[in-house]
């Protein structure tokens, strides 16, 4: 996948929230072999207050993409993505804008504008939204070149709610890369994102609350590349009658 | 003569089972008071190695399943044990619970209601591991100064560390590599209507919480986990999150004053677990992170240990050079 310039080789961003020690986050990151690790930034870490946990991330190599997560409003969303350019020293930003505080849905409206905001000010944004078409639409009009719609509400570990709205959201955007952000839990559901012809998945929960972090991200890495390959490989349609899979005709005679 | 940083609880703990061992010791201790500067008298207090596994190594119950019995000898322990409950709609965090961890038993809302009757028709699951126990953090570090200086510890508070000692026990102030700050706030609630008579834990997905009970209607809530060097007082967030929890344990909870709050800095290595590290001719006990009272004991044997081997099983092992 081609994002912003860059080449990403596996499909899979993880989050690095809620794992048992960073000893274990190390681990899994380099288990998997990601090659992109989502931060968030907290008010409580600004000032370099976290710097020693960022650290170890940066120890991993992988590239680090900062998030908005717990913003409520433009406002915050904005101010949190200007101290995240200069404390990791990147333009990438993962926005997210939260609409409300059980469900964890994105607040599209004030989603776009703060995309807008960012967009204009040079950040290369990626969007935490819906499956919603033409809130996708709006988003690429503010200037964003990658779509990050959900799954499933952060964390539920639900899987893919709706993928027929995935696979339209492929069909109508053919040539943006798009990634599912939040709801996956299992392997099998990053399998199926990828064979809705998703360009990766983005993950952080079904890995770090896993009885096994380190496993899980290895089976996540594991799960994108076969769901990848399968959506390359074209697969076949449903059919509702058997077919026989040897050929029917010229069958040996029997004596 | 055995020389020590820092009077918090690694370092009065080392120091008293190194006099244990009949070696003659003196602690250095920077702030004013004993005790004081440490990290420790902000803690829960739980001495819960089983429910801890939920989240941390094999080793919190290894080195942590004697620390009620070590801590007993010294300080008052409530063993009542911790009561694991979760709000009905988050019931897959209690099976969650369950399956990362042992050394309970689950019990139907009856049997909530029986354990705690305060809390009766409010959870209808809950997990209850007997065998924990809790003190009062700030109660047993005086006992710990008493412990250790009826054994002839020597404890000099208002007094820098000279220049080399036997044993760092600096916490967050040690300069050591991979050690990082974890930053807890917590608040103490007086709410006598309410009577709960051992720790109970809330499990949530975005903000679980402890409450242990202090006893005279004083409850301790905690804790957050942020990674930050931050000290400054307890953010507002942080702390509606808290008492939001404290809340949906029990409603009387709303008529509860807000006593105190505070806010720490807990050293932790990255696996979390705590280290002995011998660094340019200094012993460093440090990386308790949250576990300071559950696995200090045995740490503490171990510095002994080291320093003593005659009361060792040949463990020169257990340190690692930095």
């Amino acid at each position: 996948m081609r994002v912003y310039g860059t080449e990403i080789t596996l499909p899979l961003f993880l989050g690095t929230a809620q794992y048992p020690s960073p000893a274990i986050l190390q681990d899994a990151i380099l288990s998997s072999q990601c090659e992109v690790v989502t931060v968030s930034l907290r008010r409580e870490t600004a000032g370099g207050t976290g710097a020693r946990f960022w650290d170890m991330l940066r120890a991993t190599g992988a590239r680090i993409l900062p998030n908005t997560a717990g913003c409520h409003s433009v406002q915050e969303a904005v101010t949190t993505a200007q101290m995240a350019r200069e404390l990791f020293a990147t333009d990438w930003i993962k926005l997210e804008v939260i609409g409300h505080g059980d469900t964890l849905q994105p607040d599209v409206f004030a989603l776009v504008e703060a995309a807008r905001i960012l967009a204009t000010d040079g950040f290369k944004v990626f969007p935490y939204m819906n499956d919603d078409l033409i809130v996708g639409e709006k988003l690429l009009e503010a200037g964003c070149q990658v779509l990050m719609p959900w799954g499933a509400p952060i964390g539920s570990g639900q899987g893919l709610r709706n993928p027929d709205a995935l696979r339209a959201m492929r069909a109508h955007f053919p040539d943006t890369p798009l990634i599912v952000d939040a709801g996956i839990g299992r392997p099998s559901d990053a399998v199926l994102a990828m064979e809705l012809g998703m360009d990766a998945v983005l993950l952080n929960t079904a890995v770090a609350r896993a009885g096994d972090p380190v496993g899980m991200a290895r089976a996540m890495a594991l799960a994108v590349e076969t769901g990848r390959l399968g959506f390359a490989a074209d697969p076949i349609d449903r059919r509702d009658m058997a077919v026989p899979s040897t050929p029917v005709l010229g069958l040996a005679e029997l004596m | 003569m055995i020389t020590i940083a820092g009077a918090g609880l690694a370092g009065l703990a080392s120091a008293l089972e190194l006099a244990r061992a009949g070696a003659s010791v003196r602690v250095y201790e920077a702030g004013p008071e004993i005790g004081a500067r440490s990290v420790a008298r902000y803690a829960g207090g739980m001495l819960a190695p089983w429910c801890e596994r939920e989240s941390a190594g094999e080793e919190v119950i290894t080195l942590g399943a004697g620390a009620a019995d070590w801590w007993e000898a010294i300080t008052p322990v409530t063993c009542r044990g911790t009561l694991v409950v979760a709000p009905p709609r988050d019931h897959a965090e209690l099976s969650r619970f369950a399956r990362r961890t042992t050394g309970f038993r689950e019990v139907a809302g009856t049997g909530v209601d029986r354990l705690e009757p305060d809390l009766s028709g409010r959870f209808s699951r809950g997990l209850f591991f007997e065998r924990e126990a809790h003190l009062d953090p700030r109660l047993a570090l005086q006992d710990l100064v008493n412990a250790a200086t009826a054994l002839g510890v020597v404890i000099n508070p208002g007094t820098a560390a000279p220049d080399r000692v036997d044993l760092d026990c600096t916490g967050i102030h040690a300069t050591l590599p991979d050690l990082r700050p974890v930053r807890g706030e917590m608040a103490l609630l007086h709410c006598p209507e309410v009577t709960i008579t051992r720790t109970i834990r809330l499990l949530h997905p975005r903000f679980p919480l402890y409450l242990v009970p202090r006893g005279e209607g004083v409850f301790m809530i905690g804790a957050t986990m942020i990674e930050s060097s931050s000290t400054r007082p307890v953010t507002l967030r942080s702390l509606s999150e808290l008492l939001g929890a404290a809340f949906a344990i029990h409603p009387g909870f709303a008529e509860a004053s807000v006593i105190e709050t505070g806010s720490g800095l807990r050293p932790a290595f990255p696996d979390n677990l705590p280290r002995l590290v011998q660094r340019d001719g200094t012993l460093h006990l440090n990386g308790l992170y949250r576990h300071g009272f559950l696995l200090a004991p045995a740490m503490a044997a171990r510095v002994a240990r080291h320093f003593i081997p005659e009361t060792s099983d040949a463990h020169h092992s257990e340190c690692q050079t930095a």
